[in-house]
């Protein structure tokens, strides 16, 4: 077609290019390439199906209302009992202790580093702050375990707790999530432009109103989106609450007390001995589908923050 | 004294408004101190685990079994060997297929069809999905097919779901920094679209596709909840051989060992904890190293 076109240089009885060889070749990668790209479609519906399936079989026993609304959970006592809001409540205690220090303390620490820092400062402070995003969840239980609950809030704050406290699991999640915070927000400070800011100081403004009146605002979806990101992170995080908020599910109704969240439910029963198939068994995917559904909607939220908020610059 | 409300209005304004007001100062110390409480806790958790576990980082914690009873000379070797021989086999499965994802929806992917579009807003939901959650998918995975669950296998494979939308992100961040003109030089050359990948976009982004590949293998060796779904895990006393053996890791050991009640068990954990961040300073140090030397800048 285009090889007969006049004016065009070039043999005109070459090989055209729609005649070049048909490399199935190619084809055959493109699709593995697709392929690859389908698999996290995949990942997700089997996500889905492991847990609906053995779920499905506990609510056949246990209704989805009792589970739900009952306020007794004992799953391997002699007289069971499967009412979920004990477990949901230690969840709420740590996720909100975690929040108040990682969102206070995260915010901050991005405001100075986007804002304030000298380039030198930053150049330690941001691998610092990578440092601490690096380490695992089980080495933050550890230290919750052995030094915050014992040392820091008993003997250095007075505080009563004993080995177990959705308190000191909460603390030690909130530090976990600092950097998830600080960086994404600072992210977001970073990406407002300069003209914003030399508006604000022309006008008279000095740099802490420009920050919290002009700079902040300017970035919120982004810091929204952050601080919904490390909520989701603090409901799943595992090792942390599994070790150091203790093992007896009750309402939690201070955070001195233990307490069992969800996700400590699930690796504690999944440690022990439980068969599958069996009512134990099935009742770890039901706490796991609620889990899932509950992060799902936090995450969606946190992807509609980003789409409605942002701002084009 | 003429103009009393001048005299007065003037020192109140830089008050108020100035770079050395109260408020300003004090908002700037808040700043500090709030980076400073970050800093302190990163620095206690360090010095805590050190101080522990000194003592017990001798030959027997990298030569010994763990063992139920006795803490004094019990050893991490099987951990060690096992989170060896899980993040090789997550680095086999995982690698690949997260490039080839990332390929495809940076460089092929039409972003008008809905099934692209499906893909894009699933991969975020799943880079935020718990960690547990993709034990719970193995463990349903490993029953379904018949594969025994306590196997390297099935870890390697809960731990690459886990790390897979990492992968594939940071690769598709490295495609996107190489510019345009690569692209389009290689074509005008006459290479098909998938030579122009292979010979020049890939090789490009390598560096950057390298460090975030690092990053993601040092989440995973990091990383305990999904493999407690699998099962037992915790008293093996023997080195793993093969895909299909038993084993266990090193964060799992650690778990196991800071729930025990004695405290020898603590110190142990705490040595443990030793191995675990050097190994992943370790990584982070290659991932940094990579990204200095041969990170290119257009």
């Amino acid at each position: 077609m285009t090889s007969l076109r006049p004016g065009r240089s070039g043999p005109p009885d070459g090989p055209s290019i729609r005649r070049q060889s048909p490399r199935y070749g190619e084809r055959a990668v493109m699709a593995l390439l697709l392929a690859a790209g389908a698999l996290s479609v995949v990942v997700t519906v089997g996500i889905v199906v492991a847990l609906l399936f053995p779920a499905l079989d506990f609510f056949r026993e246990i209704p989805v209302w009792e589970f739900l609304s009952g306020t007794r959970w004992a799953p391997t006592f002699a007289d069971p009992s499967f009412g979920v809001w004990p477990l949901i409540t230690g969840t709420i205690w740590t996720t909100v202790i975690g929040l108040l220090v990682a969102v206070p303390i995260g915010l901050a620490a991005a405001i100075y580093l986007a804002e304030y820092a000298d380039p030198r400062v930053r150049k330690v402070l941001k691998p610092a702050l990578e440092v601490l995003a690096g380490i695992p969840s089980v080495v933050y239980g550890y230290f919750a375990l052995v030094f915050v609950a014992p040392e820091l809030l008993n003997d250095l704050l007075h505080v009563e707790v004993g080995t177990y406290s959705v308190l000191a699991a909460g603390l030690v999640l909130g530090i976990m999530i600092i950097p998830t915070i600080a960086s994404l927000s600072e992210d977001s400070l970073t990406a407002v432009p300069q003209s914003l800011r030399q508006g604000s100081l022309a006008l008279g403004a000095n740099r802490m109103r420009t920050t919290l009146r002009v700079v902040f605002p300017a970035a919120i979806s982004g810091i929204a989106a952050s601080v919904v990101l490390g909520l989701s992170r603090a409901v799943g995080e595992t090792m942390i609450v599994a070790l150091a908020a203790g093992t007896q599910a009750q309402v939690v109704s201070s955070p001195t007390t233990p307490g069992q969240t969800m996700t400590g439910y699930i690796a504690q029963t999944a440690t022990g001995e439980s068969t599958p198939g069996t009512l134990t068994y099935n009742t770890l995917f039901a706490v796991g589908l609620l889990l899932f559904a509950i992060t799902l909607v936090i995450n969606i939220i946190s992807i509609r923050l980003v789409r409605r908020f942002r701002e084009a610059y | 004294m003429a103009s009393i409300g001048a005299v007065a209005t003037a020192p109140l304004r830089a008050r108020k408004a100035g770079e050395n007001s109260p408020a300003s100062i004090g908002f700037l110390v808040t700043l500090w101190v709030a980076v400073a409480v970050a800093m302190i806790c990163l620095l206690t958790l360090l010095v805590t685990a050190f101080v522990d576990g000194y003592p017990r980082l001798d030959g027997a914690l990298f030569t010994r079994y763990s063992s139920r009873v006795i803490p004094e000379t019990a050893g991490a070797r099987a951990a060690i060997l096992g989170s060896m021989w899980v993040i090789g086999t997550t680095a086999l499965l995982a690698i690949p297929l997260g490039i080839a994802a990332g390929v495809y929806l940076e460089e092929f992917a039409d972003e008008q069809r809905w099934y692209n579009r499906l893909i894009e807003v699933n991969l975020q939901n799943l880079a935020a999905v718990p960690a547990i959650v993709y034990g719970m998918l193995t463990a349903g995975f490993a029953l379904a097919i018949g594969l025994e669950r306590r196997v390297v296998l099935a870890g390697a494979i809960a731990l690459s779901l886990l790390i897979l939308p990492v992968i594939i992100i940071t690769t598709r961040e490295a495609l996107r920094a190489v510019p345009a003109e690569i692209r389009q030089g290689s074509l005008a050359l006459g290479a098909t679209p998938l030579q122009t990948v292979w010979r020049q976009t890939l090789p490009s982004a390598l560096p950057g596709v390298a460090t975030g590949t690092i990053l993601a293998l040092s989440r995973a060796l990091g990383e305990a909840a999904p493999l407690l779904l699998l099962g037992g895990l915790v008293f093996v006393s023997y080195d793993p051989n093969g895909l299909m053996s038993g084993f266990t890791t090193l964060p799992i050991q650690i778990f196991s060992w800071t729930g025990q009640p004695q405290e020898e068990f603590q110190e142990l954990a705490s040595a443990a904890i030793i191995v675990l961040l050097g190994l992943l300073l370790l990584m982070n140090a290659l991932a940094i190293i990579i990204r200095n030397r041969y990170q290119r800048h257009w």
